[in-house]
């Protein structure tokens, strides 16, 4: 078998100090490979956004290692998790987090930017990346100018288009509505279909039905794992509609 | 990542919020301005004084009487005044002494100098209090550098001959003849009657006292009719060139001081030289300058902290898109050069404004002093300006550039 995008080890993250700590995760081991499509469930508090923050490198685990793509991101310093956060992860926000006073397609642009390519290529990828989120005819709208399903689009956009080598969602329909929530969902089955691997965060069952693959989190824990359909074939709500 | 890129990020910042940017960079302009224009300000008050003294004549020495004797006397100081018998004044006598080629090979010319106390000039209807009345020989012209516009100087046989004629100065010309030609017509001064035959060209306003209000007389015509035939109030010295003027000092002195009789220190006269004058006047107006520029500078100081100030709000309010830049990828640089670049485009934005606003502030006279931009100050203000973006904006900056990620976007 290849390396595996993502590799957890004994993720351990504690918060706080003395009677005050908490355990967000206890000893938490995964691996996702390539294409897969991964749905983590759980309560609110059982550890999930937690789990989420340290796979996009945001945050630090107490103990515990982790890989992307082979790398061991506990030994990398400051500039190379930023490299790795601009080239091999792609993040979606609950709440978008798309800069504002800024157009779609500057936001969308701004990893390239900070990723250094050049001007012209930036324009070309930023616009096909919004394309592909159909977007393509507001990308001059600026993030307050768009709805929350558009704005949602233009941040799957803007995680896709360093062409990652993981997405993550951290409940990326949290705060939409049903039509918007099916948009998302469909640009990210599409994506799937493609060959992305994705890892997402829901609490809803409908989102986690879109996953090849259901982990569920309890109190910081893995309790279920469950695949709903191989990681290299189509997700399965394309699946069914193809049949 | 491209530094242009960098620049595009920090003008879109600034321009985010365009009056907070605008007031803050007030503050350096206002800083930068401030110091230039001061500067300019001390650079022409010290250019006026340097012009004023040179107008008094060059390479003069101006010997007056001194009756506190020792201490403080112009050019010599000198130890306590012993008892002296009797202070001499400044005689005929002393002036003819000083034009001895042996003694004295420094000096070009001597003048000396009697001053007519309230004389009034009166023409026709006109009348006019001269502030300067004087009596002295015709080489006084040339070592005051008081030259003649209309008319004639008077020559040394209008001083042997005792002639009552005078050249006065422009003030006293229009004051009594208005427009009319003075030269030729007579005026009767404190009653006594002068042929004017010249009018001195205009030299303008010394500070408070007007040059040009100044009647000059043969000093025998003077002494006969208005002073009387007592001391000397002045003898005007001429050294040979501006390089012999200390020697020309020291020559006078040994003349005088035999003369007067005067051992040690306590001379019963003082010589103001011309050059000590002027080096000791640049020194003061250097200090003057100096002080202008400190409380300028002050005020580029607060500016600067009204820099941090601001980049700091600006940090608080931006942590979650400084929190977002990062998750997608921004590095510590990257942030920490924005961010600085933003603080350092205020400082040099208001920096060269200043410097466009004292550029227009020193074409108007201040005082009756004419500023005069100094270049050095302006590229010293601009370079401050500059480093003090750098140097208020740098905590800031490090401060967006030092935030976790998590905790950037958690912020609210």
């Amino acid at each position: 078998m290849t390396v595996p995008v993502l590799r957890v080890r004994d993720l351990v993250k504690e918060y706080g100090e003395g009677d005050a700590k908490v355990r967000a995760l206890r000893g938490v081991s995964l691996d996702v490979h390539k294409g897969d499509y991964v749905a983590i469930m759980g309560a609110s508090g059982s550890g999930k956004s937690t789990l989420m923050n340290i796979l996009g490198c945001l945050d630090i685990p107490t103990s515990g290692s982790y890989q992307i793509d082979g790398a061991d991101v506990g030994r990398l310093n400051e500039h190379q998790l930023a490299l790795l956060r601009n080239r091999r992860v792609g993040f979606v926000f609950q709440s978008f987090n798309l800069i504002p006073r800024m157009s779609a397609l500057a936001n969308v642009e701004l990893p390239l930017v900070y990723g250094g390519v050049r001007q012209a290529e930036r324009r070309a990828r930023a616009l096909a990346a919004l394309e592909q989120v159909g977007l393509a005819e507001r990308v001059h709208h600026e993030p307050n100018q768009l709805s929350g399903g558009q704005q949602q689009r233009v941040a799957v956009a803007r995680a896709l288009v360093t062409a990652p080598a993981l997405l993550l969602a951290d409940e990326p329909t949290g705060n939409l509505d049903t039509a918007s929530t099916d948009d998302v969902l469909r640009i990210l089955d599409g994506l799937s279909a493609a060959g992305r691997t994705i890892v997402l965060i829901t609490h809803e069952d409908d989102v986690a039905a879109h996953a090849k693959r259901v982990v569920r989190l309890v109190d910081g824990q893995i309790v279920e794992d469950r695949r709903q359909a191989p990681p290299d074939g189509p997700p399965p709500r394309l699946a069914e509609a193809a049949r | 990542m491209n530094p242009f890129e960098i620049v595009r990020f920090a003008l879109r910042g600034l321009l985010a919020n365009k009056m907070r940017s605008a007031l803050t960079m007030l503050g350096i302009l206002i800083g930068v301005s401030a110091v230039i224009m001061l500067v300019a300000v001390g650079e022409g008050a010290s250019r006026s004084i340097q012009q004023n003294i040179q107008r008094l004549g060059a390479n003069t020495l101006t010997v007056s009487p001194s009756f506190a004797g020792g201490g403080g006397g112009g050019a010599r100081g000198g130890g306590d005044a012993g008892p002296r018998t009797q202070a001499r004044r400044l005689t005929l006598d002393d002036a003819r002494a000083l034009t001895d080629r042996t003694l004295a090979p420094s000096v070009k010319s001597v003048s000396p100098v009697v001053t007519a106390p309230s004389a009034t000039a009166a023409y026709g209807a006109a009348s006019h209090a001269i502030a300067q009345f004087v009596g002295t020989y015709p080489s006084y012209f040339e070592a005051v550098n008081k030259p003649v516009d209309q008319g004639t100087y008077f020559f040394n046989d209008d001083v042997q001959a005792a002639r009552k004629v005078v050249v006065i100065g422009r003030t006293v010309a229009e004051a009594l003849f208005g427009s009319a030609d003075p030269v030729g017509e007579r005026i009767s001064v404190s009653g006594v009657p002068f042929t004017v035959v010249g009018v001195l060209k205009e030299t303008g306003s010394t500070g408070t006292q007007d040059a040009d209000d100044v009647a000059i007389a043969p000093l025998p015509a003077v002494q006969q009719s208005l002073s009387g035939f007592g001391p000397l109030n002045q003898i005007v010295v001429q050294a040979t060139g501006a390089d012999t003027t200390t020697a020309a000092q020291a020559e006078v002195t040994a003349v005088l001081d035999q003369r007067h009789g005067v051992t040690g220190g306590a001379a019963d006269y003082r010589i103001l030289n011309q050059a000590t004058l002027q080096e000791t006047v640049s020194q003061a107006t250097g200090t003057f300058t100096v002080l202008l520029a400190a409380v300028a500078a002050i005020s580029l100081l607060v500016g600067g902290i009204g820099i941090t100030n601001i980049m700091l709000v600006t940090v608080t309010e931006r942590t979650r898109e400084i929190g977002i830049r990062k998750a997608i990828g921004a590095s510590r640089g990257a942030i920490l050069g924005q961010f600085l670049l933003e603080a350092t485009l205020l400082s040099l934005a208001g920096g060269v404004a200043g410097v466009l606003l004292a550029f227009a502030g020193t074409r108007f006279s201040v005082a009756g002093i004419q500023p005069v931009l100094v270049p050095s100050s302006v590229v010293l203000a601009l370079g401050v300006s500059v480093g003090i973006g750098l140097f208020f904006g740098s905590y800031p900056a490090d401060r967006a550039a030092k935030l976790r990620p998590i905790q950037a976007l958690r912020h609210e």
